[in-house]
């Protein structure tokens, strides 16, 4: 008995070591490092000198990229990209849940195609459609209808960039949190649509806020992690779209391309680590309002 | 006793009351709308409503293919076409010719390219699939406070912690190395929790009979469950793949050597910086050949992607 024991353990440990040591190595190690760094000097030939708290007061009092571009910016297009996105990939869902299965098929690989790649490897796309000359397809589209006289550079100006990245951002946020989506909403029972009409439902609005959502809370939870993980696959994006770096105006500039620049075009390994930690607490931050709406709350429910 | 009486009065009228409601209510219902068996014109609104969205995700794909086969007269043409008229297969010509310059042939990014996302996809599957063996059936020490700890790492974004990753990846030798592809992948904590919630469906008792019939845990694992979630191994191997096939930070950061570096960086190499219309050409087709594949092997797999995305929630 004791030995068959003892040998069940060392078994689930032989399943779990290969997978535990790069997931250790590869995400734990490193937000321990990042955490670590973040107090030090670090140009990645000398030792580490440890700083205090001289990078993240450098961060939000001297560095006036970060501060009047790199955070808002990232904020700003955090919360249009991850909520727009969310809402947009549930409704899609749920329309798609309304057609017949071969229809609904074809339409949800299309509208998952875009997130399959990321929007900077099909920047080429963009640069061509919101093209500064006539030849651009939208400035040629609006010249043509007339919205327009002379074309827009719209690669050129910070807030039209923004605009664009918005658009890009919103045009690939149907991933994988969208067909979990889907998948949720076509596995719901069907008897509990029939119950909740005979309970007085009568719309199917209703439907929609007393049913679905209820119902497929969890797949929301996991879609709401996937649409926060989308949202930063944006970095790099201004460059791309404009062809410069730094992006003119340092428009679209986000804390993710601040923190490489730094890391890896400077070498200031220390205060990248400042910069990674702060985004990562953002992150977080996303992620526990993710959870207060869509997680089981299990204090509430022994009251 | 009269009050008795009275009470049940009252019960039976809101009881009669109720039923009566229910019916009136049960009027209301036409029937289950979601996920219909067939084709009905009342399903037009929806498609109606999922039309904008539909445009804006199928142009850019259209508009690719086509500029991928347009001749520079064409990519030079004004007014601007999205349909190519004459096919040219220029672009893909003028793309392997520019890679001739690097000193280094075009077939060797895709060869690294190819060969890393193979590795990938297959580890992937392999220790991801292990592990969560050991979440769904095994027991041990520190089991719970391990899957949530995978669980909360679905949302570390890997761009967020780059700068780490470089120290470490340099540290642990993983450079000018095909593995350094293939190694900083390997840590997919979604893929392990996908294949966990996949593997909870798996009946308890085909684990228990089999350990009756004297099979070990490797036995057990090989032959009996991954046989049995294989949709959810065909959703890691997509994501693996989208992972590595799409993976540019591996060859700029720590891969020197040009003839290991993979094809997606060598693409945008040649997208960034250059406005030029004949590198647009290029670019459409660098474009094409990453993004095909990807959707290529979603089409083959969605079905499994699908299935296995009904176990994905968090609770």
């Amino acid at each position: 008995m004791n030995k068959s024991k003892r040998k069940k353990v060392n078994d689930a440990y032989l399943f779990a070591l290969p997978y535990f040591l790069v997931f250790f190595t590869f995400v734990i190690a490193l937000i321990v490092i990042s955490v670590v760094l973040s107090f030090t000097y670090y140009d990645t030939i000398n030792f580490p000198d440890f700083v205090g708290l001289r990078n993240y007061v450098n961060l939000f009092t001297q560095d006036t990229d970060f501060m009047q571009y790199a955070l808002p910016t990232t904020i700003k297009y955090a919360l249009i990209i991850g909520p727009g996105g969310y809402i947009i990939s549930f409704l899609m869902a749920w329309l798609l849940a309304q057609v017949s299965y071969k229809l609904r098929t074809v339409l949800a690989i299309i509208l998952y195609s875009p997130s399959l790649t990321s929007g900077v490897l099909m920047a080429v796309i963009w640069k061509v459609t919101f093209s500064g000359d006539t030849r651009g397809y939208l400035n040629y589209f609006l010249l043509q209808m007339g919205f327009i006289n002379e074309p827009v550079q719209w690669l050129q100006d910070s807030n039209m960039i923004f605009g664009i990245m918005i658009f890009v951002g919103l045009w690939s946020s149907m991933s994988v949190g969208f067909l979990a989506m889907l998948s949720g909403i076509l596995n719901i029972d069907k008897d509990l649509y029939e119950a909740a009409y005979v309970d007085g439902m009568k719309s199917r609005w209703q439907e929609i806020f007393y049913i679905t959502i209820p119902s497929i809370k969890p797949q929301m939870l996991f879609g709401a992690v996937m649409a926060v993980v989308g949202t930063f696959n944006a970095a790099g994006m201004a460059s791309a779209l404009t062809g410069a770096y730094p992006p003119p105006q340092l428009a679209g500039w986000l804390i993710v391309d601040h923190m490489n620049d730094f890391g890896f075009s400077r070498y200031e390994m220390g205060y990248a680590s400042a910069m990674s930690v702060v985004l990562l607490m953002i992150v977080m931050i996303f992620y526990y309002v993710s959870v207060s709406l869509f997680g089981e709350k299990k204090d509430k429910r022994i009251r | 006793m009269s009050t008795r009486v009275k009470e049940q009065a009252r019960l039976e009228k809101l009881k009669n009351k109720l039923v009566r409601r229910s019916r009136r209510n049960y009027r209301r219902f036409q029937g289950v709308k979601i996920n219909p068996s067939f084709f009905h014109k009342s399903q037009i609104k929806f498609l109606l409503m999922m039309l904008p969205m539909l445009i804006i995700t199928l142009l850019p794909i259209i508009y690719i293919f086509s500029h991928a086969f347009k001749s520079l007269s064409e990519l030079y043409a004004y007014p601007p076409k999205i349909f190519a008229t004459r096919l040219t297969f220029d672009n893909f010509r003028n793309l392997i010719l520019a890679t001739s310059q690097t000193g280094v042939p075009f077939i060797r990014y895709i060869f690294n390219s190819l060969l890393s996302s193979t590795l990938t996809i297959l580890l992937s599957m392999l220790i991801g699939s292990l592990a969560a063996y050991s979440f769904s059936f095994l027991k041990y020490k520190m089991k719970k406070a391990l899957f949530a700890l995978n669980q909360l790492a679905i949302m570390i974004v890997p761009v967020a912690i780059a700068v780490p990753r470089f120290i470490v990846m340099s540290e642990l030798g993983l450079t000018n190395n095909l593995l350094s592809h293939v190694i900083p992948l390997l840590a997919m904590p979604v893929g392990v929790f996908l294949l966990k919630q996949f593997m909870d469906q798996v009946p308890r008792e085909l684990y228990e009979s089999a350990k009756i019939d004297g099979a070990n845990n490797f036995q057990i694992y090989y032959k009996v469950v991954l046989p049995l979630v294989k949709p959810a191994l065909m959703t890691v191997a997509i994501l693996a793949f989208q992972a590595s096939w799409n993976n540019v930070e591996t060859s700029s950061l720590y891969v020197d050597d040009e003839a290991l570096k993979t094809l997606p960086y060598y693409f945008s190499t040649l997208t960034l910086g250059t406005s030029a219309i004949a590198a647009q050409g290029m670019s459409a087709v660098a474009s094409l050949i990453i993004f095909v594949p990807n959707i290529v092997l979603f089409i083959l797999l969605q079905k499994n992607v699908m299935n296995t995305m009904a176990y994905s929630g968090i609770k």
